[in-house]
């Protein structure tokens, strides 16, 4: 059994760019795997047998040993954080995990948004956080600046900060002293009931789900009967260990302070939601851990695939990325556009972007993938209230009594000279201005109440060009505000094209469907016969554009008897209309049903 | 005698000879075809190998040469009776049918009154000249080597040697080209009144000069009238549409070209020659050194050997039929394959006929007016 004195849990946490994954790299490498004890007991041949079977585990954690300057050997385990908002839950809950946090501040360009975001929510853990100062072997470092900036803006005590190069390793062992130094030890007590906390969980073929979790409290091995306090599980304990680099080292069993894995033949990641509390279920815990929450989508789309007959394979696609990312939703739905497909529910839009790409390479799916949208509540006459996910379900207006919207609380870091742009730019997002404070002369923290459905969109895209790259931003969600929406349907060649319409502030409706209109006109190719293209609110057309028909594609010239080569010309051709949906009379490009996520300003 | 293998001729099944000639003066700068200069020995030891080609290939009994092409490069830049004993050796070998259409192409330039002379001797009853644009600064802008006077001159030996039946290439779409500049090429040339004119718009080919040159072409407006211009225009001279590109006068249509779009069979001579033969398509090497190293033995210079299946042959029947004006029959698609038209293509020809791009008439089916100018779009929903 491992002394708890001897344990330090910590993250690392940085705005994106900062160092972060050099920083991780270059402790592991400066550190062992193996405490010399556990050296002797050959654990080695067990990693090969891993090796073997090809199991490779996530860089969510990873468990090191250092030999510190006073000679003692002290384990660590490096927890890793998500570094998106769309993640912000999980992130809350690898940092319960922790006991402290390093937080990585590039010497150059000093506290950005999402810095500030995770520092916070860092301190609201109670976690003691380490501020180190990367990158100090740029020309452009200013690190007197930036510790200043730390001290003012944030609090924390910055004058002994390390002072590192993550890049060339210059002072990074200070950086381990001051985790021995300054992260406290876990505290828990190894024989009071089990108490562990889900920080993350992957589904493997051989041993079913692989719960991740931090030991608050008790001890646990194999046959330990278990349940998740949350969903009511219950399992029998098949295998406990730690993680190695890249592996998973089985060990005899985990107690309070620990950080390691549990397997118990489980098959379904849905029963190992993050946040949620392990216990022994013979001699459980009082009460759960505080924070956990069931995380729900937050932005939906229609997921089609490009080729009907693939319906049953995107389906099973889907079925098995759920098996490892319980907050992905789907369910099926039909477009008159699209045929069979799902509605899909992600935790924003980076996330929806991962499960597409991987559908996309590990499934070898072609997909056409409709316009994002956040939900919305309808209330109706009838006092009935709907979620709304897909536009295409608004009921009639006739039955509307009103709707709402999801909002955010939005904070942008920015330097001062980009303010106006970046004010306008929110402006226009219909933000609600909520405040500036200025980090240092030059610089400003932005905050703005925003709907969630400007955000989604192109508004980080805007943001980036507006500022030269240099806001950066971070926003939570905050709850549900009523807002005159509409429906803007577009009309393809006098057709309606379910999969096009989307909800849109009734203010900016116009605007909308004249850019939609315009970049519709793009997408669409020209075919035999003039294509009209309309955005319509209701019966109501408020824009229009025009694909002119094609005049002439005429193979004159004869290549003597080459057939064949006539032949594959036309296949070309061919082959380009199979990237398309036939919508009435209409070829229309796949990609064409994203348009919606590029009508930007520039 | 192989000549005896088709005793009832009127059971025989017609086949169409291609000959290629791969050498020219000077390659154009929008050609993309397999030809280039060569020397007089180079030309010699080629014409040794196509004669060894002809001889090896397997006895095509139970068919009757119903036409022979030479094509190109220029094959009137061979010698007469190089092109003499060329054609004598195919006699030899196939059986020819009385009235066989025997073209050759040629080029203003490469024609003298002795060669025409030559080559009628020989029986070729066709000659194909080609010209591209009665403008000399059309023509140079093309990269071609004669000029308009040069052409006429041409065309005047050949009509005094005898030849009744010449067909004159013209292109449109040309760099600079007006629509008032193609009518006067249109005109011109109908008013010598040969008894075909194919009309070519220019395609800029990968890899040729035109690809990589900044060249001022006629928009797609331009393009689609001059398009127009030419059926109306060479109607009132009596030519017809037959044919996407062709026009001709009554009972003068090209008879080899029309074979590639009903598939009627056809041989492939000589470097790169494509063949249709017995439900196998086919070509000839496209390398020269190997064309001649390996004795240009049948066997060893065919390429890319496909038989057909059912449905590729029905994509033939109709991209390739419908280029015809006159269209296909949907009695000749069912006794080809068996299957009813409509049960095969109905939906899509329905599909084009309410667009007004395809129409039926007495049993045909047919590219409209408004279909014919982008008949490439609607040929590609053929294919499976």
């Amino acid at each position: 059994m491992t002394d708890q004195s001897k344990i330090r849990n910590f993250c690392i946490i940085a705005h994106i760019d900062h160092g972060k994954s050099t920083l991780a790299d270059r402790i592991i490498e400066m550190t062992g795997l193996l405490t010399e004890r556990e050296m002797q007991a050959q654990v080695l041949d067990n990693m090969d047998l891993e090796r073997e079977r090809g199991i490779t585990i996530k860089s969510q954690a990873v468990r090191i040993v250092y030999k510190a300057k006073d000679g003692e050997e002290y384990i660590f385990n490096l927890i890793d954080t998500p570094g998106h908002v769309d993640f912000n839950y999980e992130v809350s809950r690898s940092l319960a995990a922790c006991d402290g946090a390093v937080l990585v501040v590039d010497a150059a360009q000093g506290i950005e948004a999402q810095t500030l975001a995770n520092v916070y929510m860092a301190l609201d853990h109670d976690l003691d956080v380490i501020p180190v100062i990367n990158k100090i072997d740029l020309p452009s470092a200013d690190p007197e600046r930036v510790i200043n900036e730390i001290e003012d803006v944030i609090g924390l005590e910055a004058q002994d900060a390390p002072r590192i190069s993550a890049k060339t390793g210059l002072n990074v062992e200070d950086v381990l002293e001051e985790i021995v130094a300054k992260i406290p030890a876990p505290s828990g007590d190894a024989d009071a009931p089990l108490k562990a906390l889900i920080f993350d969980s992957v589904y493997d073929p051989y041993k079913g789900v692989i719960v991740f979790c931090r030991l608050m409290d008790g001890r646990v091995k194999k046959g330990t009967p278990i349940r998740m306090m949350a969903t009511g599980f219950k399992a029998e304990v098949v295998e406990v260990g730690y993680f190695g680099a890249g592996q998973f080292i089985p060990c005899e069993e985990l107690t309070a302070g620990m950080v390691g894995y549990i397997t118990a033949s489980i098959k379904n990641v849905r029963d190992t939601r993050v946040g949620d509390t392990v216990t022994d279920d013979s001699n459980p815990c009082a009460e759960a851990l505080p924070g956990y929450k069931k995380v729900n989508p937050m932005v939906y789309c229609g997921l089609y695939p490009a080729d009907g007959a693939k319906y049953g394979d995107l389906r099973d696609a889907l079925e098995k990325l759920q098996l490892n990312d319980a907050s992905l939703f789907y369910e099926p739905e039909t477009s008159v556009a699209l045929g069979f497909g799902f509605r899909c529910g992600f935790l924003g839009l980076l996330h929806l972007e991962i499960i597409q790409e991987r559908l996309e390479r590990e499934y070898n799916l072609d997909l056409v993938t409709t316009a994002p949208s956040v939900i919305y509540k309808v209330h109706k006459t009838n006092g009935e209230v709907i979620d709304l996910t897909n536009p295409t379900n608004l009921p009639d207006p006739s039955e509307i009594e009103y709707m709402e919207e999801p909002m955010v609380n939005a904070e942008i870091m920015v330097t001062t000279e980009f303010i106006g742009a970046i004010m306008d730019l929110c402006q226009e997002r219909r933000g609600q201005y909520g405040g500036m404070d200025y980090m240092e002369e030059t610089r400003a923290l932005l905050k703005y109440k925003l709907p969630l459905n400007e955000i989604i969109y192109d508004f980080f895209d805007a943001l980036k060009s507006r500022s030269r790259g240099y806001a950066s931003l971070d926003y939570e969600l905050c709850g549900y505000e009523r807002s005159e929406l509409v429906k803007l349907d577009i009309l393809v060649n006098r057709e309606e094209v379910d999969a096009l319409s989307f909800i849109v502030h009734a203010d900016t409706a116009y605007e909308r469907g004249r850019k939609m209109c315009e970049k519709l006109k793009e997408e669409i190719p020209r075919q035999l016969f003039e294509i009209p293209i309309q955005a319509a609110i209701g019966s109501k057309i408020i824009a229009r554009e025009t694909v002119k028909a094609m005049r002439k594609d005429v193979l004159a010239k004869c290549y003597g008897g080459d057939i064949t080569r006539k032949k594959k010309l036309l296949e070309k051709q061919k082959e380009g209309k199979k990237r398309m949906r036939q919508v009435g009379n209409v070829e229309i490009p796949q990609k064409a049903f994203m348009s919606v996520l590029k009508l930007d300003d520039k | 005698m192989p000549k005896s293998a088709c005793a009832e001729r009127e059971k025989c099944v017609p086949l169409e000879l291609y000959v290629h000639i791969p050498f020219c003066v000077k390659k154009c700068d929008y050609c993309d075809f397999l030809s280039g200069p060569a020397g007089t020995e180079r030309r010699r030891e080629y014409v040794q190998a196509l004669l060894k080609e002809i001889q090896g290939v397997p006895p095509a009994e139970g068919y009757e040469v119903i036409s022979v092409f030479f094509g190109g490069g220029t094959p009137s830049l061979l010698e007469a009776e190089q092109i003499r004993e060329l054609l004598f050796c195919l006699k030899k070998k196939f059986l020819f049918s009385p009235d066989a259409e025997i073209t050759i192409e040629a080029n203003p330039g490469t024609l003298t009154k002795e060669k025409l002379e030559i080559y009628r001797n020989a029986g070729i009853n066709r000659l194909s000249l080609g010209l591209q644009s009665a403008d000399n600064r059309e023509l140079r802008e093309l990269g071609r080597i004669h000029t308009y006077e040069e052409f006429l001159e041409s065309f005047f030996l050949a009509r005094k040697a005898g030849f009744d039946n010449i067909n004159v290439d013209l292109m449109f779409a040309v760099p600079k080209q007006t629509c008032e500049g193609w009518e006067h090429t249109l005109r011109t040339v109908a008013e010598l009144k040969p008894e075909h004119i194919s009309a070519y718009s220019l395609i800029i080919e990968e890899g040729t000069p035109f690809s990589e040159r900044d060249l001022n072409l006629p928009d797609e407006e331009t393009e689609y009238r001059m398009y127009e211009d030419t059926a109306k225009i060479l109607g009132q001279y009596g030519y017809h549409q037959y044919e996407i590109s062709n026009y001709a006068e009554p009972g003068r249509e090209c008879r080899h070209n029309t074979g590639y779009w009903r598939r009627t069979e056809y041989l492939g001579l000589g470097l790169g020659a494509s063949s249709l033969y017995q439900d196998v398509r086919f070509s000839n090497t496209s390398d020269m050194e190997e064309y001649l190293r390996e004795d240009s033995c049948p066997d060893k210079i065919r390429r890319e050997l496909h038989r057909l299946t059912e449905k590729e042959k029905m994509e033939e029947f109709m991209f390739l039929g419908l280029r015809m004006t006159e269209g296909i029959r949907a009695e000749d698609f069912a006794g080809c394959f068996g299957i009813s038209l409509d049960e095969v293509y109905g939906e899509i020809l329905r599909k084009y006929e309410s667009g007004g791009f395809l129409e039926q008439q007495d049993g045909f089916w047919r590219f409209t007016r408004s279909g014919i100018h982008v008949s490439n779009t609607i040929l590609a929903e053929f294919l499976f």
